[in-house]
């Protein structure tokens, strides 16, 4: 083990601490006693009032921190990290008609932009058409509709798919967008081999924590699993499934449950992918994760660092990935939009740059800052171009991009680092004593655990242990300046109307015989256990909508009713 | 509906269709013991059709997800529906959260279906009384299929499971805790005995094991009158298996009607009502007495037993005199 | 602020009948954190309350309302389409002849529609970081409200 101190040096500085502890700290400490009897972590790590080389002692540099770009890549997957490239601005937004959305990513494209991410309506995330009666009034509202191949081909009107790589954030249905994305695509030209993106596809969350899942956790994994299997085989430059901790912790989780969830979701699907026969250097490369960046912010940092530890040596040590592409995590960080609050909204812009700056002291890939209106809506141009201009700012102005990892050997951090790690590994460790992660789901482990964070959480700042700006704290009561905020206007109901006519068109115009075939040869091979992607594809092609083809994988699959979980 | 009426208007409102009303008088049984023996007085002389049928099998064995699919079996079948389902929820404080019903919100709008949830706890009293009443008033109502849903464990359910036509035991695949709760015999009173999540591996085995221990007797053995438990698999999520339920379900109430056990249950139902009520009665009277600082003394000559007959004296003094 | 003994105070005022409260999430959107920590919340104060689950209409939510005979609706809404939602629910509840069931609101809603909101009938509108305490004093008191109105 490669040590840092040697004993003697640890002994002298053991002895000066005990010193301080006799001499220096009383008299601090009765001239100003402390705020509180104990510090914690948002996770409820205890703080100690400070940290010396003899934390760290145990801890082998090599083995814990080593160097950027090498395993255990604590410090970075890249050996340049930022000095190289800055982290990709990634912001993701919602444009309500397919229409609106086309002109907006032309807008985008022509200032350069060449990444794009597509939010998408409710009734889509969850597989619904526009014109299903749950819809109503939630069509276009966050994000844009899709129902059938000729909203996507709306979308990309006029765009070379060949030139550009889309994010997807869709889940249930990514088999569906993903088939309406490819299909689109080859309409245009584009070979299969310069198709670009990301779809999330990550199932194991939906039941955890963001609850837009429409079938019981197993077929769930399995459809994700096929998108998967398809695009390592017939995509390669897309990137089939981001495992996600975000909303995990959006939805009230602490950074310890984040991080061990979403690396347990991360063991399931791999587990899954392998016995399937699938080599895991075929496709351990492709997998990718999605972080939160909340306000606590030396816990982050770790969070971040600790996550690349783990995930390298569980890829390398459980599985046996040789290829060094397929030890590293890869993520995208969100700032937390819990952490945002209505009373004072322009706090938020101070929050979520603090939030930031730990997901680029973490090392992530690309990051979403959030808006200072999210507690309210969609948010406004405004405030969305003060979020992105806070990451040019962190990248450009403060400096902290120049070198990289800078805040490893800090005694706190590399503490605080390992406490995290082994934090995580205990809930992994249940969770892989109940047999993985959709048993745990099923038996609603996680669920549970998270709600119960969440409502501590909740209790503590009521009971003042723990501070919100203009919430418990420094409250005031005229808050004029939330009229202020500008907010962004959609004219939904117009969205609405014209969605669903241009369905009731489609469902006169298309070939519906071809479409009944498309379907009935989707649900015989979901049935017989084949991968549906090739099936949906067709059916897709043959403009069968986004609720027909759900449909007919529930009728196969049946559909999910969460346990009763408080 | 408007607030004042009276309680037959209530019912009357509540046998045209009006879901409102009938929601308001499953209210006035749960809350009020006076009112409720005014609803009941209003209906016990009428005959009832329906047929109960209780649902039982420890938490998480899949009866809310069960009844759900019965009742779209029945639905289909153009028969009107009501499920009771007493939520085991035992929380440390008086309040309680209702989650049956969660896995049966998809029939919440269903002309034909009506779902309440009943807690276990913080009724005076005990809710037996409740639970017995609501089947006979939704029994007068006109409900064809009265569900009742409880875990089986405590004297409520014990009672509830007591006035169910048919006993619907519902069990899972693994020899886990609820295996052990058959074994100590909570769940001898199966007239069906349901293996659901059968579309779990490990369900074979467990139907061999069940199936073993009915033939042995274990589990509720032939009656008196010869009908035979039951053993079926189900699978709840997936919807497979309901129709043989159903099937059974339909047979055991062709035997109960053809064997008088039918009329035998509404009779016990209507017996356990008046004894329950009655206790009811006694009990809320005897806190009032408490609480109006009456205290039970147990007078120097006395025995225990004189004591306690002079206390039930008293009561009923005290409610003679209202 | 709001400890357990100004809650068991706030209790003791309706004692006799419990409050029996429906928490629904309507819409599809299916952020539920909310939704349960106040469902947990009011069941700790006593009251005895029903979930009814993620993605619900309007009809459901009535519908269950009107079968459980509920003294008060929370509902819960993040998916930025609370005025039609809320259109719908309250136009029911007054097509079923229901006009004294308090409907209080729950979500992020831009300050502009809360107006609006309560000239749609909705009783009260919370938004984010509304402390728990706020929550289950303004159903005590809705209830007692209703219920003195009733009696
Ligand atoms: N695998 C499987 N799970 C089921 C089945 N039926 C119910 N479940 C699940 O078991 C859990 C408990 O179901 P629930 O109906 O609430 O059970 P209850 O407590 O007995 O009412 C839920 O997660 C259901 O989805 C089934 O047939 N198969
Ligand atoms: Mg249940």
């Amino acid at each position: 083990m490669t040590k840092l101190y040697n004993d003697k040096a640890l002994d002298e500085i053991k002895a000066r601490l005990e010193k301080w502890e006799k001499e220096t700290l009383p008299k601090s400490l009765r001239r100003f006693p402390e705020r509180s009897d104990d510090f914690t972590t948002l996770s409820g790590i205890p703080v100690k009032r400070l940290y010396t080389p003899l934390d760290v002692k145990d801890t082998g540099y090599m083995e814990k921190q080593g160097l950027p770009g090498e395993y255990p890549f604590t410090r970075g997957i890249h050996a340049t990290m930022y000095r190289g490239r800055i982290w990709t601005m990634r912001m993701f937004s919602g444009f309500g008609s397919a229409e609106d959305t086309n002109k907006r990513l032309k807008f985008l494209i022509s200032h350069g932009e060449t990444g794009l991410s597509l939010a998408f309506d409710y009734p889509t995330l969850v597989g619904i058409d526009s014109d299903d009666p749950l819809a109503k009034g939630e069509v276009g509202v966050c994000g844009v509709a899709v129902s059938s191949l000729l909203d996507m081909e709306t979308i990309f009107d006029g765009i070379d798919m060949g030139a550009i790589t889309t994010n997807m954030t869709i889940n249930p249905p990514a088999p569906v967008l993903l088939a309406m994305y490819v299909a689109t695509a080859e309409k245009q030209g584009v070979p299969y081999s310069k198709i670009g993106g990301t779809t999330q596809n990550d199932p194991l969350k939906e039941f955890i924590a963001q609850k837009s899942y429409v079938f019981p956790p197993e077929p769930s994994v399995k459809i994700a699993m096929d998108v998967v299997e398809w695009s390592v085989k017939n995509l390669p430059k897309w990137n089939p499934i981001s495992i996600s901790g975000y909303h995990i912790r959006e939805a009230g989780s602490t950074a310890v449950q984040e991080l061990a969830f979403t690396i347990a979701d991360g063991i399931e699907y791999v587990r899954h992918l392998i016995n399937r026969g699938l080599d895991v250097d075929s496709f351990a490369p492709r997998l990718s994760f999605f972080f939160d960046s909340h306000i606590n912010f030396f816990e982050e940092i770790a969070k971040f660092r600790a996550a690349r530890r783990m995930w390298a040596k569980i890829m390398k040590e459980w599985f046996n990935a040789k290829k060094e592409r397929s030890l590293w995590m890869r993520f995208h960080t969100q700032t937390a939009g819990v952490s945002l609050t209505a009373q004072q909204p322009f706090n938020n812009i101070i929050r979520t740059t603090i939030e930031a700056l730990a997901a680029v002291l973490g090392g992530t890939q690309s990051l979403h800052t959030n808006s200072l209106d999210e507690p309210f809506r969609v948010p406004s141009e405004f405030a969305a171009k003060i979020a992105l201009r806070t990451q040019q700012i962190i990248a450009y102005e403060t400096g902290v991009a120049d070198t990289v990892d800078p805040l490893a050997g800090s005694y706190y951090v590399e503490w605080l680092t390992d406490q995290m790690e082994e934090e995580a590994w205990k809930y992994i460790d249940r969770i892989e004593m109940m047999g993985g992660m959709t048993e745990a789901v099923k038996r609603g482990y996680p669920q549970r655990e998270i709600t119960e964070a969440s409502f501590r959480f909740q209790r503590e700042v009521e009971e003042k242990r723990r501070f919100i700006v203009g919430v418990n704290i420094f409250v005031e009561e005229e808050e004029d300046e939330i009229r202020n905020v500008p907010l962004l206007d959609i004219n939904q109901k117009e969205i609405e109307k014209r969605q669903i006519e241009r369905l009731r068109m489609l469902r006169m115009e298309r070939n519906n015989e071809a479409v009944r075939d498309a379907l009935n040869k989707l649900r015989k091979a979901a049935s017989e256990g084949e991968n549906i992607m090739p099936y949906v594809l067709d059916a897709v092609k043959k403009y069968a909508t986004l609720g027909e083809i759900m449909n007919t994988l529930k009728e196969v699959y049946g559909i999910w009713v969460e346990p009763p979980i408080y | 509906m408007s607030k004042g009426d009276s309680i037959k208007e209530v019912l009357d409102k509540a046998s045209k269709g009006d879901k409102a009303a009938l929601g308001r008088l499953l209210t006035i049984i749960e809350t009020s013991p006076k009112k409720a023996s005014m609803v009941v007085s209003e209906i016990l002389h009428e005959e009832g059709g329906a047929h109960v049928i209780g649902i039982t099998g420890i938490p998480g064995s899949g009866k809310s997800t069960l009844i759900s699919r019965l009742i779209s079996h029945y639905k289909d079948r153009g028969l009107k529906i009501a499920v009771i389902a007493i939520d085991p929820t035992s929380p440390l404080s008086q309040g309680a959260l209702l989650g049956d019903r969660i896995r049966m919100q998809e029939h919440a709008t269903s002309p034909n279906v009506f779902i309440r949830s009943v807690p276990t706890r913080g009724v005076k009293g005990g809710l037996s009384f409740s639970g017995v009443t609501m089947i006979e008033v939704f029994d007068k109502l006109g409900y064809d299929k009265i569900i009742v849903e409880s875990i089986g464990v405590g004297q409520t359910d014990i009672d509830i499971m007591n006035v169910a036509h048919t006993i619907v035991v519902v069990t899972t695949p693994g020899l886990g805790d609820d295996i052990q709760a058959l074994k100590a015999g909570i769940m001898e009173i199966g007239d069906i005995y349901v293996l659901n999540k059968s579309d779990k591996p490990e369900a074979n085995k467990t139907y061999a094991y069940l199936d073993f221990a009915l033939d042995l007797g274990e589990l509720g053995g032939v009656d008196k009158r010869g009908w035979r438990p039951r053993l079926l698999k189900t699978s709840a999520i997936m919807g497979e298996g309901i129709q043989e339920l159903a099937d059974s379900i339909k047979e055991h109430l062709e035997y109960i009607k053809a064997s008088n056990k039918y009329m035998e249950k509404i009779q016990t139902r209507r017996m356990l009502m008046i004894k329950l009520l009655a206790e009811k009665i006694f009990l809320e009277k005897l806190e009032d007495l408490a609480e109006k600082g009456d205290k039970i003394r147990l007078e120097k000559n006395n025995s225990l037993y004189q004591a306690c007959i002079n206390l039930i004296k008293k009561v009923s003094r005290e409610l003679e005199r209202e | 602020m709001g400890g357990a003994a100004d809650i068991l105070e706030l209790m003791k005022e309706i004692r006799g009948r419990r409050i029996k409260v429906l928490v629904a999430k309507l819409g599809l959107d299916g952020h539920d954190r909310g939704a349960k920590v106040v469902a947990r919340a009011l069941k700790d104060a006593g009251m005895e309350v029903i979930y009814t689950g993620i993605r619900q209409s309007p009809e459901q939510v009535v519908e269950t309302a009107i079968q459980e005979d509920v003294d008060i609706i929370g509902v819960s809404i993040l998916s930025g389409a609370h005025i039609p939602l809320m259109e719908r629910l309250i136009s029911l509840l007054k097509e079923k002849g229901i006009d004294d069931i308090p409907v209080f609101l729950g979500g992020t809603i831009p300050i502009p529609d809360i107006p609006k909101l309560e000239k749609i009938g909705v009783d009260k509108v919370f938004l984010p970081g509304t402390p728990l305490y706020d929550i289950i004093k303004y159903t005590v008191e809705a209830v007692k409200k209703k219920r003195s109105r009733r009696n």
